[in-house]
């Protein structure tokens, strides 16, 4: 094993955790406001098949990432009418999402199979710009990777230091409490769900339209979920959220890694790792108040006429 | 559509209550039609060939007949692995992993045991397959029972867990000589018997059982009355000296039981094999079943046949007008969201 295969493994790590990291981040959001958002799946895939089909047909890919971004937001506002205004269940309503996301984009995605597009220009990671030019190729990261970061502390800027984010909180915690304080629940899980939506469809540009810049039908191959899990990981901060979308990428990588150097460890076995240790670290946390959910969360908010 | 529903209230024959619910249910099932038909107008396909080719493909025949009974046997039972929970309070959305691990249970005893006559072998299989998916809603339901973590979230993650744990299985230790991704087929011992010449299965039996014992149960017993207790309110029912934490690890375990069941139904009825992702979000569709009929057992049969209905349509779609299979999913998304949208005549009913 060479320090080039390790920094290989690294660099793919950081290419397939950013699309993680920012679909994460969009449900915080929206679980932070109280709405578990089970369809992040089918939001994922309809921002990716939309976001592709732009790129390809206009071939400015900065404009396919605008569309995915819309796409994302518009999605979650069908989860939000159900689950807000007409106070459906959540999850099942999330569910339903997700089968939707897989017919929309797979007939939004269907010409557009098998073709292939111009990726975001790669700029060199600052600093590595001296090393030998087989290294710095793997330092080559596009404008989304440098930004999930700052995503990450914007977000928390946003939940923790901002009236927005204080509303929303309070909102998940106690719509009602939220409401006698003069917020307008309904309007607040709306914007939260819109912004989370947003975030999940640049998670799902910088997976096709930067990484591996094609399309296939069920792309997203269990991402969703991942980040759902990843939300309960990270304790529902979006500061955490940045470790456990390492861990996780980091598995993955840790288990390319031991392929590469012929180790015989089943990579199904390895998968199940980051799942288990969500599990185990739930179990850790268990009945501790202070790190469990947001109060209301899952919650439908009957409003108070 | 509220007012379509209160003209159609004002004829007498439409004032009983079964009979409105089937209408209410028809009249926001044909509204999803309808927004489905603008979808593959915009998308260039005619909308009326379509319908017709769905509908004839499915009800029109014996043969399409059989094959909706067919798609729908798993989705009755996986539907039943969230209604029986769902009646204590508890929210099993982990029957995808369930059904997963009662699978590769079943698949173990098929493997194993290929010498042994049908009448021994398949119940066996189904034993090894509701104790699987037994074992697997364990975990959930005691995390739950001893309050430490919510039995939705544990569920929800062990069904990521569980497919590739048959990843492992099979690339592992089950795979067919020149496959690396499913078993060899089984054996005809392993095989529950089919009917009339048609691929309906002994699932079929499985599953409507199933269902009349679970309403029964529910209705007649003590069993019953207990858990319907439980479910409204589990603090009092736990001061009436109802063991409420054995209650939910059994009630839990009795739900994983029967998605796994539904796990050997699917190997051993349908496939006769076990592949990687051999179910087809099989679990989830019996969460939107279970939740669109309220844990009705009835309910949950007219449900799972709509749902087949248009899966087995599906197929012809892809067929004749040259589109992914997994558009329908389109047309049965619109079906769920228009259900749970619930417009407002169908909730005026219950007052």
């Amino acid at each position: 094993m060479t320090l080039l295969s390790i920094l290989g493994v690294l660099s793919s790590a950081i290419f397939s955790g950013t699309s993680l990291l920012f679909t994460t981040l969009g449900e915080v959001i929206d679980e932070r406001a109280g709405i578990v958002n089970l369809g992040l799946e089918g939001v994922l895939l309809v921002s990716a098949s939309s976001g592709f089909a732009v790129t390809y047909l206009s071939g400015n890919p900065y404009l396919g990432i605008l569309v995915s971004i819309l796409a994302g937001g518009l999605m979650n506002m069908i989860l939000g009418y159900l689950v807000i205004t007409r106070k459906a269940n959540q999850l099942a309503s999330g569910l339903a999402l997700m089968f939707f996301g897989f017919g929309l984009s797979a007939l939004i995605g269907k010409p557009f199979v098998g073709e292939k597009i111009h990726s975001l220009t790669r700029y060199v990671l600052p600093g590595t710009a001296g090393l030998p030019l087989l290294y710095t190729s793997l330092f080559k990261f596009d404008i989304l990777i440098y930004l999930v970061i700052p995503a990450a502390i914007l977000v928390w800027w946003l939940l923790y230091r901002t009236r927005w984010g204080l509303g929303v909180r309070a909102v998940g915690e106690n719509a009602d409490t939220a409401f006698a304080s003069g917020r307008n629940p309904h309007l607040i899980r709306y914007q939260a769900l819109f912004a989370g939506g947003m975030l999940v469809g640049l998670g799902a540009a910088h997976l096709t339209i930067a990484f591996t810049m094609n399309w296939t039908e069920y792309m997203t191959a269990g991402r969703g979920f991942i980040a759902v899990a990843l939300v309960i990981f990270s304790k529902w901060h979006p500061l955490r959220a940045i470790a456990g979308a390492l861990v996780f990428s980091g598995a993955v990588a840790f288990q390319l890694l031991l392929q590469s150097s012929g180790v015989q460890v089943s990579p199904f076995l390895l998968d199940t790792l980051p799942y288990i240790l969500t599990l185990v670290v739930l179990i850790a946390w268990g009945g501790n108040r202070k790190h469990s959910a947001p109060g209301s969360l899952g919650r439908v908010y009957q409003g108070s006429e | 559509m509220s007012k379509i529903a209160e003209v159609i209230t004002r004829f007498p024959v439409f004032r009983k209550k079964a009979l409105q619910t089937v209408v209410h249910y028809l009249l926001m099932i044909l509204f999803a039609f309808l927004m489905f038909g603008l979808i593959l107008f915009i998308a260039g396909k005619d909308p009326l060939q379509s319908y017709k080719d769905i509908f004839t493909s499915t009800l029109g025949s014996a043969y399409g007949f059989s094959e909706v009974i067919v798609a729908m046997i798993p989705m009755l039972i996986t539907a039943l692995a969230v209604a029986l929970p769902f009646r204590v309070g508890l929210i099993n959305i982990g029957g995808e992993g369930q059904l997963y691990i009662g699978a590769a249970f079943a698949t173990f005893g098929a493997l194993t045991f290929p010498n042994l006559p049908a009448w021994l072998l398949l119940p066996l299989m189904a034993l090894l397959g509701m104790v699987g998916g037994a074992l697997w809603a364990f975990i959930p339901g005691y995390l739950k029972s001893i309050g430490l973590v919510n039995e939705t979230i544990t569920s929800l993650l062990l069904n990521s867990v569980a497919p590739k744990i048959i990843g492992f299985l099979i690339l592992g230790f089950w795979h067919a000589p020149r496959d690396t991704i499913r078993t060899p087929n089984f054996g005809t011992s392993a095989l529950l018997p089919t009917f009339f010449g048609t691929r309906i299965h002994l699932g079929l039996v499985f599953g409507l059982g199933l269902l009349i014992v679970f309403w029964l149960v529910m209705k007649y017993t003590r069993w019953g009355l207990e858990m319907r207790a439980i479910g409204s309110n589990p603090q009092a029912a736990k001061r009436n000296g109802i063991p409420l934490s054995r209650y939910l690890v059994i009630i839990m375990c009795a739900g994983g039981a029967i998605a796994g069941l539904a796990g050997m139904v699917q190997v051993s009825g349908f496939y006769g094999t076990l592949f990687l992702n051999f179910s087809i979000s099989l679990g989830f569709m019996g969460f939107m079943i279970c939740w669109l009929a309220g844990g009705d057992p009835l309910g949950i049969v007219l449900m799972a046949f709509v749902v087949s209905v248009i899966y087995s349509g599906g197929n012809l779609l892809q067929l004749t007008r040259d589109l992914p299979f997994a558009v329908i999913n389109i047309l049965l998304a619109f079906t769920l969201f228009i259900v749970l949208a619930r417009p407002a005549f169908f909730k005026g009913r219950k007052s």
